[in-house]
């Protein structure tokens, strides 16, 4: 008889998901899925709005990658009404679009994925999360995180408006400027922010590629794809958050496209299963031929290990060093170790900090004119960016008065849809012998879905101040864990 | 009460459902849940929390009024459905494959959650104790909210956790608002950037100040844009779009029946724009001809 395993829901990730796992009678995995149980509509509810108003909307698909959709939604809106925003516009956008992908990262890789590394894959589930983090790596390194994301967080609330569902974009430009003020007193933040990026490589480096279990794991072949990959490069191919054409590269590496974001749909298609709410895009030159891998599949990834894949290399010194040594380490470009996703990561933090001190550098950024405003009559727009997770695309058509008569999204969790699902199988046929199930082994394979980053959360957003109370982790046998004192300023 | 202990928190932790399902009815002391409620397994999943918890927090626009997603109440499961996995321009999909309830892929049964038709508030589906509004809540009136509940200095029940003001009478540009005032016709952003220091409405904008509780922070205003509603309607006000409609004939500078009009139609798109954030929680709920299709 077949012994199914249901892991709901699925954690550590922004938004719903849950991995079913069928066993033969030996006790070994037959097949494994992994299904998302909902679906908001935002395509067809938006239709007849004022296109402008879709950057205030459409960050609401995600409470942990707003900006992302804020960004997109913009540019697609630039597209739209045929405006192009001053330089000082153009480099907010990109500050904030950077000092986002920043901390973003950031909160990944201590709170939602770095937790299977940091504290490890198998320790206790009451152990495996930020606090057990906290224990492990010290009170001064989580001080510092949380004070460098406040920082970061405070720069971006001026600018943006909110940090949470951003408000600045519009055709055109920003609503809201930079004084040289704010200029000089963020030069610090993105400073602050290279050196932290810089250390959390250290930690990885210490925490995981020091020990040879986890090296075993990332290079393993529980963890692995052989796909195509996708990521926004310049014009030099490297690698881009917030603007650029979107390049991919074949399994082996060679380019097998590059198009301008108005070219989108002439590259990716997209499939429908009925037994899960999200759909599983592909490339169209290629076709769909099903959950598998190589280059007659045209499964692709998405998010930052294929957008490191689908480029020449970084757009900043510092960053471009890192990257050729994880490549070096994982014997060569591209990589497919889906764990690497995590290093690769890190990778774009620095990239993302670096890139955030040669904007606010710039006195340029400071210019007063920050908007021009529209005058042409709007048909269609497509605006795409890099959310943490990977390629994000907005398109929009409208009628002569700019209202929504058709919207296609494609978001990056969408991309990794038909990896995470082939990941997730993978990763439970590999681990699971005999019937042998433990909440480790489980874990195990729901890292497989964490790698890419499936989103983050408006619930671990840092409190100002003094954090007012004192949370108390215990283990299953209620022994006290770890203590969490009120005068830590702070993140629960 | 000085301690708390994380029973649930899917985005951070690793219990899992029965995890919940273990614990005894009102062991857990508050539950926050955020989102709307518009699936078989929100419900589920809503109902386990709220037996599970002495007291249960509706968290954000969402959960408090129905929010953006409960725009989808102006259309239907099947036209979201058709437009999502059939007409749009990237699927391929000739078969017309639709996500299914139950599906068989060789011997292995995949079973879905049922959307449902329409969108709903949380205390549509179950009691609610009090409501932290906001699209995302404010962090200090989250952490406000939890030194309430840990002081055990609690408002009556079904209070929102927020001043009793509308957003006007805390905004940063209220000295610039006369007492009264007449705008011919509304500007879009679209194509008009605000002044950064004028009242939104009386600079021509639709700001939904008026029809909005306070409590904010005024951080959309702050970045130069008017107020979309995500507080949800002051005390004392069913509906924020009627609440707003109400004061539109009071600024309009029409003074004949194509004037006024013409100031009307310059308002794009009401139903979006007046009840954004509340919709299912509105007098209106949702487009007629839903309510018979299953929830």
């Amino acid at each position: 008889m077949t012994q199914r395993i249901t892991i709901n829901p699925i954690t550590r990730l922004e938004g719903h998901g849950k991995i079913e796992i069928f066993l033969d009678e030996s006790g070994d995995v037959e097949r494994a899925f992994f299904q998302v149980p909902e679906l908001r509509g935002f395509e067809t509810f938006c239709l007849g709005r004022p296109a402008e108003e879709m950057a205030r909307i459409t960050p609401r698909i995600c409470g942990v990658c707003p900006t992302a959709h804020h960004m997109a939604s913009v540019k697609a809106l630039d597209d739209l009404w045929q405006v192009d925003p001053p330089p000082a516009a153009k480099k907010l956008r990109e500050l904030a679009y950077n000092s986002f992908m920043f901390e973003d990262h950031l909160l990944h890789f201590y709170y939602l994925g770095g937790p299977d590394f940091v504290v490890g894959p198998t320790a206790p589930k009451e152990k495996r999360n930020i606090l057990g983090v906290i224990d492990k790596v010290g009170t001064d390194v989580a001080l510092k995180l949380i004070h460098m994301r406040k920082e970061v967080r405070r720069m971006l609330e001026a600018m943006m408006g909110k940090v949470i569902h951003p408000v600045f974009g519009l055709p055109g430009g920003v609503s809201k400027g930079m004084t040289e003020a704010e200029r000089t007193d963020y030069r610090e933040i993105a400073e602050n922010a290279v050196q932290f990026a810089q250390f959390t490589l250290k930690v990885f480096d210490s925490v995981v590629l020091q020990e040879k279990q986890y090296v075993d794991l990332i290079i393993g072949e529980a963890y692995q794809h052989k796909t195509y990959y996708m990521g926004l490069v310049d014009r030099q191919n490297r690698v881009s958050f917030y603007d650029g054409d979107v390049r991919v590269v074949r399994p082996d590496g060679k380019e097998s496209a590059r198009f301008s974001p108005r070219d989108y749909h002439a590259h990716i298609a997209e499939h429908v299963e009925p037994w899960s709410y999200i759909t599983f895009p592909y490339l169209k030159s290629i076709g769909w031929s099903g959950f598998v891998d190589g280059p007659s599949s045209g499964i692709y990834r998405v998010a930052p290990l294929a957008r490191l894949n689908a480029s020449a290399g970084m757009a900043t010194p510092l960053a471009q060093l890192e990257h050729d040594r994880m490549y070096e380490t994982l014997g060569g470009k591209p990589a497919h170790n889906t764990l690497a996703f995590h290093w690769a990561r890190l990778v774009e933090t620095l990239q993302a900090a670096e890139r955030m001190q040669e904007l606010l550098s710039d006195t340029e950024i400071t210019g007063r004119d920050i908007r021009v405003c529209p005058t042409k009559t709007p048909t269609e727009g497509v605006g795409i960016v890099e959310a943490p997770r990977g390629t994000l695309i907005h398109h929009y058509w409208t009628d002569a008065k700019g209202m929504l008569t058709r919207v296609n999204l494609i978001v990056a969790t969408n991309h990794n849809a038909a990896p995470i699902a082939m990941s997730v199988e993978r990763a439970a046929k590999a681990l699971i012998k005999g019937g042998q199930v433990n909440d480790g082994l489980l874990n195990m394979i729901e890292m497989a879905f964490r790698a890419y980053d499936p989103c983050h959360a408006c619930a671990t957003h840092a409190l100002p101040g003094q954090m007012p109370l004192r949370a108390n982790i215990y283990d299953s046998a209620a022994r006290l864990l770890l203590t969490l004192e009120k005068d830590l300023p702070g993140v629960l | 009460m000085e301690a708390v202990d994380i029973v649930l928190w899917p985005v951070a932790l690793d219990f899992k459902l029965e995890d919940l399902r273990s614990r005894g009815p009102g062991e857990i002391a508050v539950a926050f849940i955020n989102g709307s409620v518009r699936s078989s397994e929100h419900e589920m999943w809503v109902k386990i929390l709220r037996e599970k918890s002495q007291l249960v927090v509706a968290f954000g626009a969402c959960a408090h009024l129905g929010g953006i997603p409960g725009l989808a109440n102006c259309t239907t499961r099947a036209e979201i459905f058709q437009n999502k996995y059939v007409r749009s321009a990237t699927v391929e999909n000739s078969k017309g494959v639709l996500p299914q309830l139950e599906t068989w892929v060789d011997s292995y049964c995949l079973e879905l959650p049922e959307t449902w038709n329409t969108v709903h508030s949380l205390n549509q589906v179950i009691d609610v104790d009090y409501y932290l509004p906001g699209c995302a809540p404010p962090p200090d009136s989250i952490a406000k909210a939890v030194q309430a509940i840990l002081s055990g200095n609690l408002p009556p029940k079904g209070s929102v956790i927020a001043p009793d003001k509308s957003l006007c009478e805390t905004c940063p540009r209220n000295e610039t608002k006369p007492e009264t005032f007449t705008i011919d016709s509304f500007r879009r952003l679209a194509t008009s950037t605000p002044d950064p220091e004028k009242c939104f409405l009386v600079d021509g904008f639709v700001c939904l100040g008026p029809a909005t509780r306070g409590g904010c922070g005024e951080r959309c205003i702050r970045g130069n844009m008017p107020c979309r509603g995500c507080f949800g309607p002051p005390p004392d006000v069913l509906d924020q779009g009627a609440k707003f409609l109400a004061s539109l004939g009071s600024i309009s500078s029409g003074k004949t029946v194509e004037e006024v009009r013409s100031f009307a139609d310059s308002l794009a798109d009401p139903m979006g724009t007046l009840y954004r954030f509340s919709l299912p929680s509105s007098l209106l709920q949702r487009r007629a001809g839903g309510k018979e299709v299953s929830r």
